[in-house]
């Protein structure tokens, strides 16, 4: 009889057709094999002039999206898409997002790319977010995904899983980046590498609190973060009957983040493991608060911004960036009153996509200024001058900080 | 002879190529000569091939970014003997035909601005104080390295490493 198995055995087991576990090797069929602006000219290049394959394998199992500058901010880049774009029309490809239409992540799960019990393949290191819905994403470099835009296949290491059983329920004020923080700081930033992690309790959360949890267990070093669903939920939630963890899997160990006793968290520079509740780091003067990203772009970060927004005005030093994680997260935060909440309050809004998460566009940092992001990292230099600094926490953290103009804990002004 | 590049932990891939200075930002021709560009500036200019990089824990951690291990074997880094690796640099890197090598012993054992020899293919270092057997990467990681790169792997047998 085979191994009790956790989720990531399973999917994984699934995608190569026969039975595997930890440790064992094993090549997969790819759902969607995922790439973005930024790396797509490489993977282009690396699939036809150095694996020789003139074309892709199955233009229905690739999705590009031009996320990451957009638009182009210089000639280099606009040639780069130029090149993405003659691609997806020489080989057809139906998925294919362009300037404004937001972040591969959020895109790939509201248009159902990223599939449930899929593997998902993405050049992107965030691509353990499709674990909110089910699936086994995981980042890769421009070589893997040219593999896979060829061959429809890829090849890993079936992981070891943490457990990580959520607790209780968020008080107010806390959100599901504060969880994530606390357990990176718990774990380091080494602390899953190689590994998948397997949130238990999760599903209760929102699909955007899961995304935003999956999304930062890549600052764990992990394969993959998974949202285990209970048994008796999968079918009303369309999910398939085989997508559950057996109770008695074996887990490389077990974490539990108690929800009900958590503050808000803040990353200070320059990892993301360095976490210390926001009262410890609070009255930190900030130049800059930037509301985004595939961590926390979505509707109900900028609703939670707009709560402590609405009616108030950001301090006058401060210029406070937002940028939905999509176009469809834009309209909705038109349609609902949230982006006039947060204009009035003083915020600028950006086009859908990245933003200045990479130090490329949009909002990077001079020498000396100090960045409160509700991205996913901090490290040196990541956003600009190496000599700027970057605090990351949740959206509400983040609105607090902008209202005072310096680090400031979210509860005390909602 | 090769010189020692030493690092500490955690060095990500901002710091090995930050996002502003990509391929995709500047061009193919010039990217890895940003290589640890506010790291380490002198790095890039003053490194020579067939030098090593050491370092301590989780080495590459960050972005998916392939350009960050080109960016080495382009200036020429042989292999690179740390610690421990973060998954995505490490397939990237053994993709690209890196060798890398997963060992505390050796890390500890060697200093920045330290003239080595390297034989690559039997792992062995000899040093002004004698000789280091360095860890042998597992066998799937020597296959790859033994063709080249997984380009050459996979044109050459038509299949994954383990399949």
């Amino acid at each position: 009889m085979a191994e009790p198995k956790t989720l990531a055995e399973k999917i994984i087991s699934r995608a190569a057709g026969h039975e595997v576990t930890a440790g064992d090797l094993a090549v997969v069929r790819v759902g969607m094999a995922m790439s973005v602006d930024s790396i797509a000219p490489s993977v282009i290049k690396i699939m036809r002039e150095e694996l020789g394959v003139p074309h892709v394998a199955d233009p229905e199992r690739v999705a590009i999206f031009i996320d990451h500058v957009a638009p182009a901010c210089n000639v280099a880049t606009a040639e780069g898409q130029a090149v993405v774009r003659r691609f997806v029309l020489e080989e057809g490809i139906r998925h294919f997002y362009d300037v404004g239409r937001g972040i591969c992540h959020q895109v790939m799960v509201e248009e159902n790319l990223a599939r449930p019990g899929e593997v998902i393949v993405g050049s992107d290191s965030h691509s353990t977010s499709y674990g909110a819905i089910g699936a086994f994403g995981t980042g890769m470099g421009a070589t893997d995904v040219a593999i896979a835009f060829a061959t429809g296949r890829t090849w890993l290491k079936v992981p070891e899983t943490i457990r990580v059983q959520l607790v209780g329920d968020l008080p107010r004020g806390v959100m599901a980046k504060d969880a994530a923080l606390w357990l990176i700081g718990k774990l380091g930033i080494d602390g899953a590498t190689y590994k998948a992690v397997e949130f238990h309790g999760a599903h209760r959360l929102s699909l955007a609190s899961r995304l935003s949890l999956c999304c930062m267990t890549t600052e764990l070093g992990a394969k993959a973060g998974m949202v285990a669903f209970p048994r008796e939920e999968l079918e009303a939630r369309g999910l398939p009957a085989w997508l559950y963890p057996e109770p008695s899997a074996s887990y490389e160990q077990t974490v539990e983040i108690r929800l009900d006793e958590l503050e808000p968290q803040v990353a200070s520079p320059d990892d993301v493991d360095n976490v210390s509740p926001v009262s410890e780091v609070a009255g930190t003067r900030i130049d800059q608060v930037f509301i985004g990203t595939c961590t926390n772009g979505r509707l109900e970060d900028l609703q939670a911004a707009a709560s402590i927004l609405r009616g108030r005005r950001i301090a006058s030093h401060v210029r406070l960036i937002v940028i939905p994680a999509s176009g469809r997260v834009l309209k909705e935060a038109i349609a609902d009153g949230t982006m006039l909440a947060l204009l009035e309050a003083g915020a600028t809004i950006g086009t859908p996509g990245c933003g200045p998460c990479i130090g490329r566009h949009m909002g990077v940092l001079a020498a000396g200024e100090a960045c409160f992001s509700t991205g996913n990292r901090n490290f040196r230099g990541r956003m600009g001058s190496a000599d700027a600094a970057i605090y990351l926490g949740s959206p509400l953290t983040a609105a607090a900080t902008a209202v005072v103009g310096a680090i400031a804990d979210p509860r005390s002004l909602l | 002879m090769a010189r020692v590049w030493k690092f500490g932990d955690d060095v990500d891939t901002d710091q090995i190529v930050p996002g502003r200075y990509a391929p995709y930002m500047t061009s193919e021709a010039e990217f890895f000569r940003y290589a640890f560009i506010e790291h380490r500036p002198e790095f890039a200019q003053n490194v020579r091939p067939g030098d090593i990089i050491v370092a301590g824990d989780n080495f590459g951690c960050g972005s998916s970014r392939e350009y960050a291990p080109l960016a080495l074997k382009k200036l020429g880094i042989a292999a690179i003997i740390a610690n421990s690796f973060a998954r995505i640099f490490f397939r990237n890197a053994i993709n690209l035909g890196i060798p890398l090598f997963e060992d505390r012993a050796a890390v500890s054992a060697l200093a920045d601005g330290e003239e080595v020899e390297l034989d690559v293919a039997n792992g062995l270092l000899r040093t002004a104080s004698g000789q280091i057997q360095l860890r042998k990467p597992p066998a799937f990681v020597q296959e790859i390295l033994a063709a080249g790169t997984i380009v050459d792997y996979l044109r050459r047998y038509g299949r994954f490493p383990g399949e």
